[in-house]
């Protein structure tokens, strides 16, 4: 989709950061999970963010962001010893998803924060154009 | 006359329109404010004007020269000096561009209340009340 407006750069902004939080909500989500072998466990996601560029070939000026792709992070499962445990493996181990729940959290709050600011903006830019609208009345 | 009335308004309209590009140049940073190695941008308010209104170092005085190409009136998109560079390369500081993003508002919003009075006055002048 193209930019056309001051509009476009914040809805596809936000849409961007909504990514970001559904991405934190589904690592919050399985922070705990357990799984028998080192493959099934989760990995924490990450989305990863590009700028678009109103101008394509300049690449200067007004542009956006997209979250391109949402990536599985490079990181290895907790391995715990735990034999009576229904989801143990042959050798007694299980395998929890290795998520950093601190860097999630503030994750989430620079996520939110930015959508905020996207929000001002277009309420900003929205009250301006009504009263741009109205000159000399 | 029509040129006249035009004449008395083109400099708050062309102050408007640079106004309105700056005020999407910021929102583009803002929008940027998560996005690794993006560059935060802006235009000077004063330059754009003064290019606008073909005014400058260099004036011009006969319609083959070529209009205010000076090294004092730079390009018309500048990247912005970061106070605190950040790891991921984003040079985008939030409360700089908060800041910018307001003070353009309320700047363009006094450019508007200026061509509204300018409008009132030619209005008066015009029926002559």
């Amino acid at each position: 989709m193209d930019i056309k407006n001051i509009y476009h750069i914040a809805q596809r902004a936000m849409g961007a950061q909504l990514v970001r939080l559904n991405a934190t909500a589904s690592n919050l989500a399985n922070a705990d999970n357990i799984a028998s072998s080192p493959q099934d466990a989760y990995k924490p996601v990450k989305p990863i963010f590009e700028t678009k560029y109103f101008d394509l070939i300049r690449k200067r000026g007004i542009s956006t962001v997209d979250a391109v792709t949402v990536k599985k992070m490079d990181v290895e499962p907790i391995k715990e010893y735990k034999p009576g445990h229904p989801m143990a493996d042959k050798d007694g181990f299980i395998y929890r998803a290795p998520v950093n729940i601190e860097e999630e959290y503030v994750d989430m709050l620079e996520a939110s924060r930015q959508y905020q600011n996207n929000v001002e903006v277009i309420s900003t830019v929205r009250a301006l154009m009504l009263k741009t609208a109205s000159i000399g009345k | 006359m029509v040129d006249n009335i035009k004449q008395q308004l083109n400099v708050l309209s062309n102050a408007l329109r640079i106004r309105n590009t700056k005020q999407e140049i910021l929102a583009s940073n803002i929008a940027n404010a998560a996005t690794p190695h993006y560059k935060a941008r802006d235009v000077e308010f004063e330059v754009e004007l003064a290019r606008s209104m073909n005014v400058g170092p260099l004036n011009t005085s006969d319609s083959k020269h070529i209009a205010v190409t000076s090294k004092n009136l730079p390009g018309k998109v500048q990247y912005r000096q970061s106070i605190n560079p950040s790891v991921d390369g984003n040079t985008v500081e939030l409360a700089v561009e908060q800041m910018e993003f307001a003070e353009n508002a309320i700047r363009y919003q006094t450019t508007l209340d200026f061509i509204n009075s300018k409008i009132r006055g030619l209005m008066g002048a015009i029926r002559g009340e």
